[in-house]
């Protein structure tokens, strides 16, 4: 690979007077992929500090009985806002940024197919999320912790009705989820046409990365599983305005009915932000094993069952409302039957690492926590789709626990490891592998220190949404043990930012390919130019890389 | 809002049932499921809402699957993990390895088959048998001696019923203990009177849902007398996290007497007279019902016989006449956010009232 | 780095990948069907449960005019997008306008119905269950239609200021496409309301 003697001029760097207005003109204005998806990036990462943040007070609050250092107003507020923050500003943004920002570049295309709706929907994500933080200064002010939403991310009816919640702050949820929505939706549609569409020429479906693989099918999973939540907010809209009865149970009304709706959404939903995490897995992982993927096409029917099954599993967050024993057996075994596929891509990654040759830069060192602890995630998901044990771990700090062990366990941790892979070709520069290892040992530290031990209060009986606890119910030690991995894992987080920022002044030069990997993303600079490829790539297998780099045993042998 | 600086401690009041060392009524499916419970037993585990530590039937079926999904679940971790950590190390780079690629392997089709087809066992076998106790559970045929209870759930206090008995009461639930050879169950047929909450009970049964326009139907049937505690375990709004539940289990001599208690009009003490006229000519009548009298109020806890009971605000605060008077000075001494508005009564007022409510035993 | 990847192993076959505006489109649909599927969920889910009020079958006729206009617009529409591809622009532009016209005749019969139901029938969208989920159902669907109609008078207005050409075809294709699910959607509607559900 050509080396390069010093950075490419970076967009961040115009300096001469004027530069800097139109340096924000460029991003505000731009409908360029690459930008879009930084900036959903940066987006998340400010709304990850916030949210964390929220997590902090929380956990302070919950670390002796009987605490006062917050309200319980302010508690109700606190858990509703990190809830919703983290799935709709920190998750998604964070996703399809990366999502933005490799797909094209990955199946060799010069930009998304439509540019204009790619802006467009990030900057309508953007104005959501200040949108719902804007509650926290509307109506009463900046006393009192304004009005910002307390119905839980969830926001079961009848807590949201006008009459259980006056005032404006479930609206300020509803429609602040209602145009992160419409922005998704903009999103997948662009990934599913970008990919269906624009790929370069030899790239067949079955040479698609499995990174876009997977992008399709959360794309594919985005239409059929936002959609219920756009309607029950637009029914939650007309009960609360319009004097409608959807969630009215005093008119006849159901509250198991938003329940349903919810969890339409609610359960896909999670496979939403799951399956970019395995998307980066299964880019970084080979890489680091130096082998290509174990069983490619299991890996994509593994994918595409999981999006349909995960269609089909969500009243097991229903199973104490009383739906019956017939509703209660199919959710489990549903459930229960979406770990095969599941189980396949952890049996996939373990076999890709089996006669490997490991190489523990961080990346790796991330994607390996994700494996254990996507394991355990699994197996604790397992527990709870056994319905007779959910009706005890069910609404308990143990959900809190599994829900949890899957977004910061495996999500956020592959994230990580996108990040310290993916940073360089962003941005040219390496991030620093000290810190990087400091980042994830303190991380990993705080993390099984919150997580692991969070489970064991849910199994003496703790509920969640809870602002306080009595001190006779032998929770108090569990919990002083989970707020103290809290702060080591933000302190860990600052860390990272810090290595974000100065990477970027000081860090070294990567040059196109620094990790030796095979897509085509590396086949063009540190950052890639504007129009990504001068010429439209030809690719003959499933790795280009990989066949220039091996002449002598190309992938197209063995396809 | 903080708390007053004169709560009365919580050690007065009567202990709750220490957590049982394994009554399962299901032995454990796999010797190495066995060091759980004991794990669970010591010290540091004690709680009187242990999942892990059942006193009735229901509560002892799901434990009995608990373990059985528990040894699965175990089992296939050290397998794989173990798998993981080997791979880790034995393929990891060593800095005198060679700059060669290892052997690209793309893929195994009888690997691929065998680590489809074992979990797929793996779940049949988990589902056969988490389904049988779901129908066991929720089919369970009735006793001819149950006894039935109505709870419903309001925001932030737990209304429970004796519609044979006649007997309206709040947030302590008295139900007989049941003998397993003549089984007398509690039933609790559940609704809300505003939104969604949920009766948990984890020594005796799983959760149940407590809603709106749904009606719900659980049962409980403990075999030891004594006090099993409890809490709401779906949001409902601010003071969710007070809104606890004490179940009394009470030899039958003890619930025949509790019964005649309850159905017993309200005391009408002469020497609390001037209370009582506080009472009556306040907004309290509004929300509250006391058998017998004009108070007739369906938004607050029936308070008949407040004083027989241990606790008030759900359970969470002892009843003693500091606290009563704390509370109806201001709820929100206790709960913020109780719906119960802060009476402001003079000194006076407050103090008769407080005696008054006291004398209804 | 060269950016040009390849291993010229085989002439290069012909690539063709399906065009952007339909999968786009094709994805706006799937998205917006499942929208209407919950909407339709809640209106079947509600049938015989209301408390009060008028019942569908006391206040509701067939939409026969209405739905006959509606479902031949599908059919007008399509002969626009076929003249547009032969490049006879003016008769595109008519086939344009009578699908406008069509569609319009709808709207205009759905607010005769809901000016009859509200004034005369007392049925409002806060009277009953039946109420809130026929008013948000069907109105979600005029909600759609007039939105299509917006846009296909864009295109008759692109038309007649002589700016539409045969280039545009594909694009007059993939507006149809939208209002096809339009159309789709109302037999939908129409079957659950006005024949099952009375």
């Amino acid at each position: 690979m050509a080396t390069q003697t010093s950075a490419p001029a970076l967009p961040g760097q115009a300096s001469a007077p004027g530069g800097f207005f139109a340096l924000v003109t460029e991003w505000v204005t731009t409908v360029d992929h690459k930008k879009i998806g930084i900036m959903y990036i940066v987006y998340a990462l400010l709304f990850l500090v916030v949210a964390g943040v929220e997590a902090l007070l929380m956990r302070i609050q919950l670390a002796v009985p009987n605490n006062h250092f917050v309200a319980p107003e302010t508690f109700n507020r606190l858990f509703t806002m990190h809830g919703t923050t983290m799935v709709f500003f920190v998750g998604m943004p964070i996703l399809f940024g990366f999502g933005n920002y490799l797909v094209p570049l990955m199946i060799g295309a010069r930009d998304m197919a439509f540019p204009r709706l790619n802006a467009f929907s990030f900057w309508i994500s953007a104005f959501a999320g200040f949108l719902l933080y804007f509650s926290y200064f509307a109506g009463s002010g900046l006393y009192g912790a304004g009005t910002a939403p307390d119905v839980g991310w969830f926001a079961y009816a009848p807590l949201t009705a006008r009459v259980f919640s006056p005032g404006h702050s479930t609206d300020y949820w509803t429609l602040s989820i209602l145009l992160s929505g419409i922005g998704s939706l903009g999103t997948s549609l662009n990934i599913v046409a970008t990919t269906l569409c624009m790929r370069c020429k030899g790239m067949k479906l079955s040479r698609l990365p499995l990174l876009v693989w997977l992008y399709l099918v959360t794309s594919c999973i985005a239409f059929v599983a936002i959609s219920p939540l756009t309607a029950a907010q637009i029914m939650l809209l007309i009960d609360r305005y319009l004097g409608g009865h959807f969630f009215d149970t005093q008119a006849g009304g159901s509250a198991v009915l938003w329940m349903h709706f919810f969890w339409i959404f609610g359960h896909p939903e999670v496979y939403i932000l799951v399956l970019p995490a395995f998307a980066f897995a299964n880019e970084i992982i080979p890489v680091f094993s130096r082998k290509a993927i174990f069983g490619y096409p299991a890996m994509v029917a593994a994918t595409v069952a999981i999006g349909f099954i995960s269609l089909g599993v969500w009243a097991h967050h229903m199973f104490t409302v009383g739906l019956g024993p017939g509703a209660n057996a199919f959710f489990t075994f549903s459930t229960m039957v979406i770990a095969v596929p599941t189980g396949i891509k952890i049996f996939n990654w373990l076999a890709t690492l089996w006669g490997g040759n490991i190489h523990f830069a961080t990346p790796m060192l991330f994607a390996i926590a994700f494996l254990f602890q996507f394991l355990i995630a699994g197996l604790t998901g397992i527990m709870l789709s056994a319905s007779p044990f959910d009706w005890q771990l069910g609404n308990s700090y143990f959900v809190v626990a599994h829900f949890h062990y899957v977004l910061v366990g495996a999500i956020l941790f592959m994230i990580f490891s996108a990040f310290y892979y993916w940073y360089p070709k962003m941005t040219g520069r390496m991030l620093s592998e000290k810190l990087g290892k400091w980042h994830f040992w303190l991380f990993l530290i705080g993390f099984h220190l919150t997580f692991d031990f969070m489970h064991i209060p849910g199994l003496l009986g703790m509920p969640r949404r809870i602002y306080t606890y009595e001190a006779d119910r032998g929770w108090a030690i569990w919990n002083l043990i989970v707020s103290s991995g809290a702060f080591l894992q933000a302190i860990a987080t600052l860390l990272f930012v810090y290595n974000l920022v100065r990477s970027y002044f000081k860090g070294d030069i990567a040059g196109p390919d620094p990790w030796d990997a095979w897509t085509l993303e590396w086949s063009v600079t540190s950052p890639p130019p504007s129009y990504n490829f001068a010429t439209e790539p030809t690719v003959e297998s499933r790795r280009p890389l990989w066949d220039l780099k091996h002449p002598e045993d190309p992938d197209t042998n063995y396809e | 809002m903080s708390l007053s600086m004169n709560l009365d401690p919580v050690q007065n009041l009567p202990a709750a049932v220490p957590p049982s060392h394994m009554q399962a009524l299901h032995p454990p499916a796999l010797s190495h499921a066995a060091f759980l419970p004991a794990l669970l037993a010591t010290k540091i585990f004690q709680s009187p809402t242990n999942i892990f530590a059942p006193e009735a039937t229901p509560a002892q079926s799901i434990f009995g699957l608990s373990l059985f999904v528990l040894a699965i679940c175990g089992s296939v971790f050290l397998v794989v993990a173990g798998l993981l950590l080997y791979a880790i190390i034995r393929f990891r780079h060593r800095p005198h390895d060679s700059d060669r690629e290892p052997p690209q392997i793309y893929g195994s089709n009888q690997v691929e088959l065998s680590w489809t087809v074992i979990p797929v066992i793996i779940i049949v076998v988990l589902f056969l048998t988490t389904t049988r106790v779901i129908f066991l559970t929720e089919h369970a045929p009735r006793p001819k001696d149950a006894l039935d209870v109505t709870v419903i759930g309001h925001q932030f206090w737990w209304e429970f019923r004796y519609p044979k008995l006649g007997i309206v009461t709040a947030n302590e639930l008295h139900v007989p203990v049941s003998d397993p050879a003549h089984p007398t169950p509690t039933y609790l047929t559940m609704e809300s009177a505003d939104t969604d909450h949920s009766f948990w009970v984890p020594s005796l049964a799983g959760k149940m849902d407590v809603l709106p326009n749904k009606v719900n139907i659980m049962w409980i049937d403990p075999e030891k007398p004594g006090i099993y505690l409890g809490q709401c375990a779906q949001y409902c709004g601010v003071e969710h996290a007070k809104m606890l539940i004490r179940v009394y289990a009470d030899t039958p001599a003890q619930f025949a007497a509790w019964v005649a208690h309850q159905r017993s009009p309200a005391v009408i003490d002469p020497a609390v007279a001037e209370g009582r006229q506080v009472f009556f000519h306040n907004a309290c009548i509004d929300c509250h019902t006391i058998q017998g009298t004009a108070a007739h109020g369906i938004f607050g806890p029936d308070l008949t016989h407040l004083a027989s009971r241990d606790t008030i605000a759900s359970g969470s605060v002892p009843l003693t006449p500091n606290n009563l008077r704390l509370f109806v000075d201001n709820p929100a001494n206790f709960k913020p956010g109780a719906l119960m508005p802060p009476m402001h009564l003079n000194d006076h007022d407050l103090n008769a009232v407080t005696k008054y409510l006291l004398s209804l035993r | 780095m060269s950016s040009a990847v390849a291993i010229p192993h085989q002439p290069a076959e012909e690539w063709t990948q399906p065009s952007r505006g339909v999968v786009g489109m094709a994805c706006l649909i799937a998205a917006e069907s499942a929208i209407f599927i919950i909407f339709v969920v809640a209106y079947i889910y509600y049938t015989g449960k209301s408390l009060t009020g008028p019942t569908p079958r006391q206040v509701l006729d067939l939409p026969i005019v209405a739905t006959v206009c509606l479902l031949s617009s599908s059919i007008t529409v399509h002969f626009s997008v076929h003249e547009l591809r032969l490049g006879k622009v003016s008769r595109s532009a008519w086939w344009l306008a009578a699908t406008i016209l069509l569609g319009g005749i709808f709207i205009v019969f759905t607010a005769l119905e809901w000016y009859k139901l509200i004034v005369h029938d007392g049925l409002t969208i806060r009277t009953n269950l039946f109420g809130t989920t026929f008013y948000s159902l069907v109105g979600l669907h005029a909600f759609h239609v007039l939105i299509g109609l917006l846009m296909l008078s864009l295109t008759l207005l692109f038309a007649l200021r002589g700016k539409l050409t045969q280039h545009h075809a594909e694009r007059l294709e993939v507006l149809s496409l939208y209002w096809h699910f339009v159309d789709a959607v109302w037999v939908v509607v129409f079957t659950v309301v006005y024949v099952l559900g009375r």
